[in-house]
């Protein structure tokens, strides 16, 4: 046993740990309990009163329901779209090395590593150049570039538990390549998949810079936000529609926790 | 696919062997893996290649354009007018502006993420490292935009933070710090006070997560042993401890430091009136209408994050990510 397991942390350092954490949830949580309060105007603390009339009022904007459709379609299609490209990409770089590996890895990484704002203002300019219209393709086309690298950390950090042996002996009693990927590759990085894909889902969701580049008149979810934020119409229905965005993306989250947490226990991972 | 599920289903391990198209490729790519990685290859790199780096380069490509002060259209021809612009004063504020406030903002950030990272990796175990992970997790992954909305909610001038400072009789402390100049203003979510603690707030999950992956890699019975040479837990954390985490903050910098210089969101909305390289762009791409000086502008943030990089694959920072 390591001799570390038996120590118990400085009260110091508790305290400092305690307070972080803290300090990342206690903002999050109070959205929750301004989603019922019922001033209207400002910002006021205490809440002068609770009521749940806001809900009501909420579901009954059109606007509302309508970026939040937006939100769904691309997030939906981007993320598609990104699990197709970037398995295909992990499928290449885990299994062999080749002229360019890195290359591709930076490649993949780059639209997450530089600002958002560089992927935004790019896309725009090219689409400006080339004449294309705003449309919900010309959203997708910038989400689905850096939802890629999210479904690919996933799949390679799988491909690369997933032992090669399997695979060979799969080929040995006569599986062919797909049939060898149907009934081994695929079970196997399923999980990673579908954790990828949840994350991806969740980071398009909640995408607002490279957005609002990219979406020209539409509103996606975020970018309702970002506008009532800027130019405030109804306060307590922006408070609602905060607390369902955080609720509709921690679901995912959790998910996609509970799926790669076992990772290390996949089969043949002995490799 | 109906003769594997019949083989899978008698229980026989041995497939027979079947014929046709699927089977032939199948072979190829078998004899040929080159093929088989090509193809696996070309769409996503068509996509990355295209989609991304095409636009970018298309944008690099305009910051050596220059616009006509008097049409208001760019004149497409190669000049580094543009670059000669940003040197003006007003702009190289905003990039120094900027750059403190991502340095400001990184340095506070590996403070309050170094005890979490370190409680994390050294003391949780079971349901407590869960809780951990799960904890910088969410806030990592929830809404960027809800958050500011939170800070927006806590900082404004009838909000949560006046109302506690007020019951605990520190008005004057806030007033003191707003009546500060450059960093005070009318109310916290007004300046760049407020600018700076948001950004930390937002990217802190940034740096705890590369901080404690370094830190995990530290062996405990090295603290002992520095304990048992009778050094005091401040020297075992500057010389033991500090230069062993140093690569992962490194790494968690390099997100910190790079998503400041691109936002355009938080000071906008958690701010006063003082432009940020990312406002910078996109007000110029935008109602300006200056494209030219707009793409030299982010030529800004891509060198700097190339400088960055660079430094820290030498100091090791790329193995703790």
């Amino acid at each position: 046993m390591r001799s570390d397991r038996l120590t118990t942390a400085p009260v110091g350092l508790k305290i400092a740990a305690a307070a972080g954490l803290l300090f990342l949830h206690v903002p999050i949580l109070l959205i929750f309990v301004y989603a019922f309060t019922t001033e209207e105007k400002s910002y006021q603390w205490p809440p002068p009163g609770f009521t749940a009339k806001w809900f009501a009022v909420t579901w009954n904007r059109p606007d509302v329901w309508e970026a939040l459709t937006l939100s769904v379609k691309v997030a939906a299609i981007s993320t598609l779209i990104a699990i197709i490209l970037g398995t295909l990409c992990a499928a290449a770089v885990s299994r062999s090395k080749f002229f360019g590996r890195e290359t591709i890895s930076l490649l993949v990484i780059l639209p997450i590593a530089l600002p958002g704002i560089i992927t935004g203002i790019s896309l725009r300019s090219a689409f400006s150049l080339m004449n294309i219209p705003f449309s919900t393709w010309t959203i997708v086309l910038g989400h689905a570039t850096f939802c890629i690298v999210v479904v690919y950390n996933n799949a390679v950090a799988r491909f690369r538990r997933t032992s090669g042996s399997m695979i060979e002996a799969s080929y040995d009693l006569g599986a062919d390549g797909f049939q060898t990927f149907r009934y081994i590759v695929l079970p196997n990085i399923g999980t990673a998949l579908l954790a990828g894909g949840m994350l991806a889902f969740a980071l398009s969701f909640d995408e607002v810079i490279v957005t609002t580049f990219t979406a020209g008149q539409q509103q996606t979810l975020p970018i309702w936000m970002l506008e009532e934020l800027v130019r405030p119409r109804q306060r307590p229905v922006t408070n609602v529609v905060a607390m369902v965005v955080v609720l509709v993306t921690l679901l995912p989250i959790l998910a996609a926790y509970y799926l790669t947490r076992d990772g290390d226990q996949v089969a043949g991972s002995g490799k | 696919m109906s003769t594997a599920s019949a083989a899978i289903q008698s229980g026989s391990a041995v497939l027979p062997r079947r014929g046709g198209v699927l089977n032939a490729l199948s072979d190829a790519f078998w004899r040929n893996p080159r093929l088989l990685l090509f193809l696996m290859l070309t769409p996503p790199v068509l996509w990355l290649g295209i989609v991304y780096l095409g636009s970018l380069l298309a944008l690099l490509l305009q910051s050596f354009f220059s616009i006509d002060e008097f049409s208001g259209l760019i004149n497409r021809q190669f000049t580094l007018k543009t670059y000669g612009e940003l040197l003006l004063p007003s702009n190289m504020d905003i990039m120094i502006r900027t750059v403190v406030m991502a340095a400001a903002v990184t340095v506070a950030a590996a403070i309050v993420a170094f005890p979490i990272a370190y409680f994390a990796a050294r003391y949780a175990r079971g349901k407590w490292k869960a809780l951990f992970y799960l904890g910088v997790m969410l806030p990592l992954w929830s809404s960027y935009l809800v958050k500011v909305y939170a800070w927006k909610l806590i900082l404004a001038k009838e909000g949560i933070l006046t109302w506690a400072l007020g019951k605990l009789h520190l008005q004057w402390l806030l007033d003191a710090w707003l009546s500060l100049p450059i960093i005070g203003g009318n109310s916290l979510s007004v300046s760049f006070t407020g600018t700076f603690i948001v950004f930390v707030y937002v990217w802190l999950p940034f740096m705890i997560l590369p901080i404690q992956a370094a830190l995990e890699r530290v062996p405990g019975n090295l603290i002992e042993a520095s304990a048992d040479l009778g050094a005091s837990p401040a020297q075992t954390f500057r010389n033991v401890l500090f230069p062993l985490a140093l690569p992962g903050i490194v790494a968690g910098s390099i997100f910190t430091f790079s998503l400041t210089l691109g936002d355009y969101i938080i000071p906008q909305i958690i701010g006063n009136s003082q432009y940020f390289i990312g406002q910078a762009v996109y007000s110029l791409q935008g109602t300006a209408g200056n494209i030219p000086l707009a793409a030299a502008f982010t030529v800004v943030p891509i060198v700097v994050m190339g400088l960055y990089l660079w430094m820290a694959r030498r100091l090791g920072a790329f193995d703790a990510l």
